[in-house]
């Protein structure tokens, strides 16, 4: 479903990621993990267009990203390529992003009316439908302002799956939440991996949550995958001292 | 076209008033502030109330009235005329103080409460506090909104040609009649004029905001969006 | 003293009537120039170099220069270069709303650039069209924000549309310089006529404080 071959990316000087080469098969759920700094949200942010790469190929469901093919050559994709093909893509956010100037259902029938061209009625019963997933009927008329952080997330994620994408990016979604809340919005992110079969990368911290969800665990360090594994094996035997180092600082800190 | 060199010779002679005004009126302007904006500070309230009359009365009527009623009125009242340069710089000055006065104010109640504490830790008076501790940080806040408002005054030089002061828009109205054809060099001249004359003052101000900020040992601070508050274009 | 209460009450009708003409002005004034300085502060962001840079050259240059002189180039130079006459009152409705607007197009970038960056992102990752990123996400939130200043602009259009005298716009003042031709008497009018504007600009003031504060 998605490809990087040798994308490389640099911010000024600093190379955040140096000839990465990764696959994920569709439908997995993968987590991402590993200190800040080492590529996680980068990887993330160039699979949703908003930064463009520096070298190397993204491919997603076959079709190149980051790139379009004119006869022979491969040249940097345009604009136009880029809103077709982020069609498949959705993503939620650490600061949720909800628009504080539309309601709850508004911010999730805006895209898909807009951009999809959704009849707004449809679009509304998907909306309700959606919120009715992540728990949060009752709340279609309020306002962002009105929600709790971890209530803005879950509206966040439904907002993304109105899109219907084909893969859905988590950046570090809970990382921004009181941890009464974090429960809530785990619970939610649960059922998406176990009823739907959307591909999804998710960057977090929830050790625990990525063990028990994820199909497949991967270990970044310095724009690098260090480790690759099932979270069975990589949790319990990790096969790098730096993975290792990592998750005994972090499982410590619970 | 060979009226060009006549036309601009005539209105650069209106350049020494246009400097006169405004050189006068940011310095009545400078003193006035100071004055106004640190009474605004005052804990005495009938010192507070004054500055705070003379402030909405200037900045809350028209410059051009406030210029009329200077040059026409006034002699009317008290039984002299004023130059028409000293009239103008008088209502810039008395105009666009007022305005510097909420500068002023702005930037004294912005340096952070801190400095007021360790300045009466140690034993200063309320004058030494505000010379040594107070102004010297509330200077680099000032100059940005005062390099705006100094450029205001520069535009509003141009008033002083309904009173004939001499100045850049008058000597250009003069050649109007005379030069019909090239009106567009008249204008052209002084609008590029005053162009010059805005960079120029920039440019000092700039200068200045860097000598002040070093002397804090600091690197001048990005312009804040004072625009957002609605500042004095 | 030297106040005569007669005269004073008689030259309120005409002032008036100028009032009328100055608000006028100042109403049609700021809507031209806050509709223009939105399209100068898009133009600007358009992403176009050449186009980019020509209207920041011709914000620096209106914004830098007297609007005396740019009302002067509206009256007396335009028409009889392009042919096309304008009243005095519609050249300043003009001047104004061009002067201002630059002042504007600042106003609105600020409140633009104030949108967090997320709001983009989010309107992106959403796959919105370019013109609803615009008039769904971040139009509505940076309007609002700029209101205040906006309105503070208005108050300072106000107490400058009395230069207009000079190309015989009958606002307050002319009225004023009028009644003082014809009565000899100078002090009731322009006082007056300076008393009627601290009436309207001063309530008008605490009502943008007002604003001011609710937002902040």
């Amino acid at each position: 479903m998605i490809r990087f071959s040798g994308v490389v990316k640099r911010f000024g000087e600093h190379v955040v990621l140096d000839e990465l080469d990764f696959a994920v098969a569709p439908g997995e759920f993968v987590s991402l993990i590993g200190p800040s700094g080492s590529g996680k949200t980068t990887i993330l942010r160039l699979l949703m267009t908003l930064e463009k790469v520096d070298g190397g190929t993204i491919e997603v469901g076959g079709e190149y990203l980051s790139h379009t093919r004119r006869g022979e050559r491969v040249v940097p994709a345009d604009e136009k390529h880029l809103r077709v093909m982020r069609r498949r893509i959705g993503m939620v956010f650490q600061q949720f992003n909800l628009f504080p100037n539309m309601n709850v259902l508004r911010n999730i029938t805006e895209a898909p009316v807009r951009s999809l061209g959704v009849p707004p009625a449809e679009a509304e019963q998907r909306a309700r439908e959606l919120l009715g997933m992540v728990g949060l009927e009752d709340k279609a008329d309020a306002h962002p302002t009105q929600l709790s952080g971890g209530q803005q997330q879950r509206v966040a994620i439904a907002r993304a799956l109105a899109m219907r994408p084909d893969v859905l990016l988590l950046d570090e979604v809970t990382s921004a939440l009181d941890p009464e809340l974090v429960a809530d919005v785990l619970r939610v992110l649960r059922d998406i991996a176990t009823s739907t079969d959307i591909t999804v990368l998710c960057v977090t911290h929830e050790m625990q949550f990525a063990q028990d969800v994820s199909d497949r665990v991967m270990m970044f360090d310095h724009g690098r995958v260090l480790e690759d594994a099932a979270p069975e094996k990589l949790f319990s035997e990790p096969e790098h001292e730096r993975t290792k180092e990592f998750l005994r600082a972090v499982i410590e800190r619970r | 076209m060979s009226n060009v060199p006549h036309i601009v010779s005539s209105i650069l002679d209106g350049l020494v008033a246009t400097a006169e005004a405004a050189l006068g009126g940011i310095a009545l302007t400078v003193v006035l502030s100071l004055i106004a904006g640190l009474a605004l500070l005052s804990p005495r309230w009938p010192v507070r109330a004054i500055a705070r009359v003379y402030v909405e009365i200037f900045r809350g009527t028209s410059e051009v009235v406030q210029l009329f009623w200077l040059f026409f009125v006034l002699p009317v009242l008290v039984g002299f005329q004023l130059v028409p340069l000293f009239a103008g710089i008088l209502v810039l000055g008395l105009n666009h103080g007022a305005y510097g006065a909420e500068i002023v104010r702005g930037a004294v109640r912005s340096v952070p409460k801190e400095q007021y504490e360790g300045a009466v830790a140690l034993n200063l008076s309320p004058v030494q506090r505000m010379v040594r501790v107070i102004l010297p940080q509330a200077f680099v806040e000032m100059l940005p909104p005062f390099n705006n408002l100094f450029i205001q005054l520069l535009k509003s030089t141009a008033l002083l040609s309904f009173i004939s002061a001499g100045e850049i828009a008058e000597r250009g109205e003069l050649l109007v009649p005379v030069f019909g054809a090239d009106i567009g060099w008249i204008y052209g001249t002084e609008l590029v004029l005053y162009l010059l004359l805005a960079i120029l003052i920039t440019t000092g101000m700039r200068a200045l905001e860097r000598a002040a900020a070093r002397r804090l040992g600091r690197r001048p601070s990005a312009r804040a969006d004072r625009v957002l508050a609605g500042g004095t274009g | 003293m030297n106040w005569d209460w007669q005269a004073a009450a008689d030259s309120i009708p005409l002032l008036l009537k100028g009032l009328l003409v100055t608000v006028e002005l100042t109403v049609l004034g700021s809507l031209v120039g806050y509709v223009l300085g939105l399209v100068l502060a898009l133009l600007r962001r358009s992403g176009i170099p050449v186009l980019s840079q020509a209207v920041w050259l011709f914000i620096e240059f209106v914004r830098s220069t007297p609007l005396l002189i740019q009302v002067f180039v509206l009256y007396y130079l335009v028409p009889p270069t392009t042919g096309f006459k304008m009243s005095a009152f519609v050249t300043g409705v003009v001047a104004l709303g061009v002067h201002y607007s630059t002042y504007a197009a600042e106003v609105y970038r600020a409140g633009i650039e104030a949108v967090p960056k997320g709001q983009w992102e989010a309107a992106v990752a959403l796959n919105l069209p370019r013109s609803r990123v615009w008039t769904a996400v971040v139009l509505p939130q940076a309007i609002p924000r700029v209101l205040p200043a906006l309105g503070n602009y208005t108050i300072s259009m106000f107490k400058e549309t009395p230069l207009l005298l000079a190309i015989g716009v009958l606002d307050v003042l002319n009225r004023a310089k009028e009644v003082g031709a014809e009565t000899f008497r100078v002090v009731e009018p322009y006082t007056l006529a300076g008393v009627l504007f601290l009436l309207v600009s001063l309530p008008a003031s605490l009502l943008v404080r007002r604003l001011e504060r609710r937002r902040a």
